[in-house]
């Protein structure tokens, strides 16, 4: 098993004609991912790797003939919630969201849209995800053959801010023998779709996974709901830590200031330092060195280094 | 993006929430007929964006036009932690009944918007939430339909005001909130709220930052309330560096590299990406007793150029004596073209390649290509099974090894 994606799901690539959105089809269909359709307003008729391009979101889900799992939207900021909007309101339910650079406001309304109707949003400002062997949607892990080599099948769920160093991570992981079951690159902004904490049920869910990897980074506050998460609902997963921007912790570097008022709504804003000793605190060890991560998720399943 | 006390009063002011007349001035000849108008006692106040105006006696008050004139002439020679203001505003010393607190923000967790209000305005709202919880009031607001006033109205009535006060409270919350999402303000405050002795309600002190990203399709509304240049604002005035590297990124659309050297002055230059690789990688410099020289990103496949611009304004940077190129593993980016681009910075600046790279750490596509140049000029190519923190500390070694 693994979360979110099974050897069945199917889903389409909104902005499928822009660059980056024809090399990641290639990827996911090479890694034998099902890209059922792809949509471009005004390309109807065109394909893209052989994958059919659709004006509307209703007219490749026609085609298809069934409901479509997932959707990968890649278009420009100014149009992402429209296409989000799109995708949720054709019946699709995973929906990720690669697009940076876009307005909390807009973000807020997808999150909030996707909750009324039982949908999900990975990002935005992220790379996908991944179940090794299973399907790939993104372009987390690159090309299919250098995905194939950072990430083999095992279980450990990996989450990251960071797209990028999702792959390192998980490569560490497959490099040490022990493997990924979904990873999962959750995006880097203030507001995303789908934080530890909400992705924790899934993984719980989940018998492939046996332990946790999650890399976080100074900003916001998805540590502390990690750890209030796990207090209120106990959990069977050890969990690993990598906290990067330690750095930003020095006071000449001046890092983003956010007011008093902010620390009332939701808590005092964490340092990178805070952020660590909190997730010790709640027994989720936090590592120094990046290449320490496979030990010590292996001490965490009592398995030897 | 943050704004000076004066434009976000005018702000509030086009959201409806009413304000004391007043004055942004830049001569001191201005502030005198703003003071005149207003009538009466007026405070003069420096326009920077910086904190401690009141300390550094950027706040003065004045009993005629004519001390208007001369506080006025003071501040706008006076420099603020670094700052010239870039004018003055004139209030009337207002008659305050009592001052409240109101505020519309982001709530992470929830991923909604707050309302927050309270009847103890003027000083510190947190120490209000902690001390008297029950003086604050909160709610959120829904991010897809309309803005009720009743919502607000619940907030404020919340902490126990009826009244006349309620419902002009509950306009001016529920104009807030409105504002709010209609700008893309990360953060709408006003504090203090007033109460005049006739009842009225102003927003004597308003502070507004609209999100960086909002920025383009807010252009017009900024405009309108006289900000017509995308100026960056930083909290610090950008280096050399800084600007040198934003030029070659914006001069290229292949790729993206970014520079950072404020509060660094090491002597190892890092050419490293992107995002979360270059937070993890300056860390595994600096947790080794490296000094880096300067914060990088680079990624999204960038020209040989780009990567060579990037190399050379590091390897310019003073004190820098050899730079660490390193990346996570990148599947978009082209190692060949990297190599390419830091070799060639390092001969036009007539270094050796070899001395000058401590190490160079990039696996993923391409790797082969790349570790061919590489060893055309001597330097080794570390792939995936050196890992980062071990590439950084190699960096850290060479590097002290030569100042030894």
């Amino acid at each position: 098993m693994s979360i979110l994606l099974s050897e069945d799901f199917t889903f389409i690539v909104q902005g499928i004609t822009g660059r980056e959105a024809v090399n990641l089809t290639r990827e996911c269909l090479d890694y034998g991912s099902k890209v059922v359709g792809g949509v471009t307003p005004g390309r109807k008729g065109r394909e893209v790797h052989g994958v059919p391009v659709f004006d509307t979101v209703e007219q490749a889900v026609a085609d298809h003939g069934e409901p479509i799992d997932g959707s990968v939207v890649t278009v420009p900021p100014g149009f992402t919630k429209d296409a989000v909007f799109e995708a949720i309101e054709n019946g699709i339910k995973l929906i990720v969201v690669v697009t940076e650079r876009i307005p909390r406001r807009d973000v807020a309304e997808m999150v909030e849209l996707a909750n009324l109707r039982d949908a999900r949003i990975i990002g935005p400002n992220c790379l996908g995800l991944i179940a090794p062997g299973v399907c790939k949607m993104g372009g987390i892990g690159g090309p299919a053959k250098d995905a194939a080599k950072a990430y083999e099948p095992g279980p450990i769920g990996v989450m990251s801010r960071s797209g990028g160093m999702t792959t390192e991570i998980s490569s560490s992981l497959t490099a040490a023998g022990l493997g990924v079951s979904t990873a999962v690159s959750i995006g880097g902004d203030a507001i995303i779709g789908s934080t530890y904490a909400e992705l924790m049920p899934l993984f719980e869910a989940d018998d492939q996974t046996k332990a946790i990897v999650i890399y976080t980074e100074p900003g916001g506050r998805m540590e502390a709901e990690l750890v209030d998460w796990r207090e209120a609902n106990g959990s069977r997963l050890p969990i690993v830590a990598f906290m990067a921007g330690k750095f930003m912790d020095d006071e000449e570097m001046q890092g983003m200031s956010f007011g008093h008022a902010g620390t009332i709504v939701e808590g005092k804003e964490d340092s990178a330092t805070e952020k660590i000793a909190r997730l010790e605190a709640a027994g989720i060890p936090v590592v120094e060195r990046i290449d320490e991560i496979p030990d010590r998720v292996k001490d965490a399943l009592g398995v030897p280094a | 993006m943050r704004f000076y006390e004066y434009e976000s009063r005018r702000i509030v002011e086009r959201a409806g929430i009413p304000v004391t007349e007043y004055g942004f001035c830049t001569t001191a000849a201005e502030a005198r007929e703003a003071a005149k108008r207003i009538g009466g006692p007026t405070v003069i106040k420096s326009q920077v964006l910086t904190g401690g105006r009141m300390k550094a006696g950027g706040v003065k008050f004045a009993d005629s036009p004519e001390e208007a004139e001369a506080h006025a002439a003071a501040i706008l020679e006076l420099e603020i932690g670094g700052h010239m203001p870039v004018g003055v505003l004139v209030d009337p010393k207002a008659e305050v009944s009592q001052e409240y607190y109101a505020a519309v923000l982001w709530d992470g967790r929830a991923k909604r918007p707050m309302m927050l209000f309270s009847d103890m305005g003027g000083i510190d709202i947190e120490q209000v939430a902690e001390e008297h919880p029950d003086h604050v009031g909160r709610g959120h607001l829904s991010n897809l339909h309309p803005i009720s006033d009743f919502q607000a109205k619940q907030v404020v009535a919340a902490v126990g005001m009826t009244g006349s006060e309620l419902n002009r409270a509950t306009a001016v919350l529920a104009r807030l909130a409105r504002l709010q999402r209609d700008y893309d303000m990360t953060l709408a405050e006003i504090n203090p709220l007033a109460r005049l002795e006739d009842g009225s309600f102003v927003a004597l002190d308003a502070h507004m930052e609209l999100e960086d990203e909002a920025v383009p399709r807010q252009r017009k509304a900024l405009d309108e309330i006289g900000i017509t240049s995308d100026e960056p604002r930083e909290l610090y005035e950008p280096s050399e560096f800084e600007r040198n590297v934003k030029a070659i990124d914006g001069a290229d659309h292949r790729g993206v590299i970014q520079g950072k050297d404020h509060g660094f002055e090491g002597n190892l230059g890092l050419v490293i990406g992107a995002g979360g690789g270059s937070l993890t990688l300056t860390d595994a410099v600096r947790s080794q007793g490296g000094k880096p020289a300067n914060y990088a990103e680079i990624g999204g496949n960038p020209s040989v150029s780009k990567s060579k611009g990037l190399a050379m304004e590091v390897l310019k940077k003073d004190g820098v004596e050899k730079i660490a190129v390193m990346m996570s593993i990148v599947s978009n980016t082209r190692v060949d073209i990297v190599a390419r681009g830091v070799i060639k910075a390092c001969l036009e600046l007539g270094k050796d390649p070899a001395e000058t790279i401590a190490v160079f750490r990039i696996p993923g596509a391409w790797e082969e290509e790349g570790a061919k140049i590489l060893s055309k000029y001597g330097i080794e190519f570390r792939d995936r099974s050196t890992s980062m923190w071990e590439a950084a500390g190699e960096a850290v070694e060479k590097i002290q090894g030569a100042a030894a």
